[in-house]
């Protein structure tokens, strides 16, 4: 084409020349075959150790948060899934949490209770995904292809109850979707028994191999000091020994009736975040449980006008329902003037949402609070000083996800 | 919740008579936008709120002062939140930056940059993080139209080609 081809380098770099003899400067990525996500690492190298490194994420930039300001709080739904997309039934608990919170609605019993318990069923569901991706990049085929295996069995566990794999848009303000099909809760029970049994086969196979230990322990350490000051949250800041857990701190839904540990790492390693997460899963499991059994009758989501759907015999039998649907529709729920900020503890960390609305059926603002970007901002941290082959197993602990990173 | 420690500091940010109160649990306090170091200093210090959550910015266009800029805080200690909150004109929309403070807020400031235009005094690195070199505008103000295109990489003339004239 004869056009001008404005093709201008995206990003400038912090540094372009090395300030030491015998140092060279690398761009690893943004799309590098070794790291999972779209992400660009300018490093310093003096052989084959990092000196310094610049990190860019927004590779998946994809203007959400102002996208937000022209659609209904509803229809918000599938976009919040697509933050992140690992554990996509949290980010929409949270953000209908956050809504729901502002607009004075309370769930019912029910629908608090199988939130309770999809939230810890995306986050063994995340979980798997980052240790088995971590672990594949060490060469553990093995290990990769136990976990994500399970991992297969609960995505088309949760599309027999939300019809989709990975992106559910199945939380809705005031509720759910819908309810559980039947035998649902026998076929969770036995998935949970295949996770036990092969991420004890995962444990054996892993946590005392001298490669992995070589590898890992002692590798991209953090201290509990470091994470506060770069506002690292969940399983990172965990892994530094602080056990700071909101489902502990701030309890929401049905944390609060549930027995649980938050299990915490020793030294802040690559080591100690694999732990801690398999250790988290175990937690989540237990939880699970618990929950399956309290899980009571009844109605699924509120009766309340202002955001729950009528029924759709009533929509095509009386005018008030009628309208009522269609101003649901047209206009979206009408949430009272106002700010509100609210986190849920996702996988990586506190999600959180500040809304501001204006008293319409759309948002004024959206902003997330996403751990992954929070994390980027830090991982120069656990780079530089160790050696190049060390950043694909620390940046796959970091677990950053570029749909929540980026937005 | 969080009443007993919300008092000192209600006592403290906003003794001047700034407009402060408690909100779905979270104390917020309206500072002047030269008050928002010496109030982050104070809830770091003073208060135990070690983690710095979030920095964004509101567009009330049409007011004036047009923009807020809104910051998280976190107590890991006493596990409750604090927002501070500050109006800037549009002609000098300025604040203090926080990274002497906060090590997070180096990469929250840069993206409260890109999408705001919201300058912080103090931040030495304010590249683009999310939007990429070149980017005119502010895309999360209200008078950037959300349909405009700033490709990096030309669009292919696809009548053009279409004819075979490619």
């Amino acid at each position: 084409m004869a056009a001008d081809p404005r093709i201008a380098n995206p990003v400038r770099p912090a540094f372009v020349t090395s300030d030491r003899e015998g140092s060279v400067i690398v761009s690893i990525g943004p799309s590098h075959p070794a790291t999972h996500g779209t992400i660009q690492i300018f490093a310093e190298l003096d052989g084959e150790r990092i000196v310094r490194t610049d990190v860019h994420c927004g590779y998946l930039h994809r203007g959400f948060e102002k996208e937000c300001e022209s659609h209904t709080w509803h229809n918000l739904i599938p976009y919040v899934d697509r933050l992140n997309y690992c554990s996509a039934l949290i980010n929409d608990f949270a953000y209908v949490d956050t809504v729901e919170r502002l607009m004075g609605v309370e769930i019912t019993p029910r629908c608090k209770y199988l939130r309770t318990l999809l939230s810890e069923y995306s986050r063994l569901a995340d979980h798997l995904t980052c240790v088995a991706a971590s672990l594949m990049e060490m060469g553990a085929m093995t290990a990769f292809l136990y976990l994500v295996m399970i991992r297969d069995y609960i995505y088309e566990h949760l599309a027999d109850l939300a019809g989709a794999r990975v992106t559910y848009s199945y939380g809705r303000i005031g509720g759910l979707a819908r309810d559980l099909p039947d035998g649902w809760l026998k076929r969770l029970g036995e998935i949970l028994e295949q996770y036990e049994e092969f991420i004890g086969r995962v444990h054996g196979l892993v946590d005392r191999n001298r490669i992995f230990i070589d590898r890992m322990r002692d590798v991209g350490v953090l201290t509990t000091a470091q994470a506060l000051d770069y506002g690292y949250t969940g399983p990172m800041l965990r892994s530094t020994g602080a056990p700071r857990d909101l489902r502990k701190d701030t309890p929401y839904l049905a944390y609060a009736e549930l027995d649980f540990e938050v299990p915490v790492g020793i030294k802040g390693d690559n080591y100690d975040r694999y732990y801690v997460r398999m250790r988290e899963m175990d937690e989540s499991v237990h939880m699970i449980r618990q929950l399956m059994d309290m899980i009571p009758d009844g109605p699924i989501n509120v009766d309340d006008r202002r955001c729950t759907f009528p029924e759709k015999p009533v929509v095509y039998g009386e005018i008030e329902s009628l309208i009522n649907h269609f101003k649901l529709v047209m206009e979206g729920p009408r949430v009272p003037a106002g700010e509100i900020y609210f986190a849920h503890e996702a996988a990586n960390g506190e999600l959180g949402f500040y809304l501001v609305s204006t008293g319409e059926g759309v948002p004024y603002k959206v902003h997330v609070r996403s751990p992954s970007f929070v994390h980027m901002g830090g991982a120069h941290l656990m780079l530089d000083g160790y050696q190049l082959a060390d950043l694909v197993p620390t940046f796959g602990s970091i677990n950053m996800i570029g749909g929540e990173c980026d937005r | 919740m969080g009443a007993e420690v919300f008092e000192p500091i209600t006592a403290s940010l906003a003794s001047g008579g700034e407009e402060a109160g408690v909100s779905h649990g979270i104390l917020v306090v309206n500072v002047a936008p030269s008050a928002v170091e010496a109030a982050a200093r104070a809830l770091r210090n003073r208060f135990g709120f070690d983690v710095f959550l979030d920095v964004t910015a509101i567009d009330w266009i049409g007011q004036s002062p047009r923009f807020e800029v809104v910051w998280h805080f976190y107590s890991t200690e006493h596990k409750v939140r604090v927002r501070l909150k500050t109006r800037v004109p549009e002609s000098a929309p300025t604040v203090a930056s926080l990274t002497p403070l906060y090590g997070s807020a180096a990469f929250m400031e840069r993206e409260c940059h890109d999408m705001y235009g919201i300058g912080f005094a103090g931040n030495a690195d304010l590249r683009p993080i999310l939007l990429y070199e070149g980017f005119e505008g502010h895309p999360l103000r209200k008078d950037y139209p959300k349909e405009r295109e700033q490709p990096l990489v030309p669009y292919r003339d696809w009548v053009a080609s279409e004819r075979g004239g490619d």
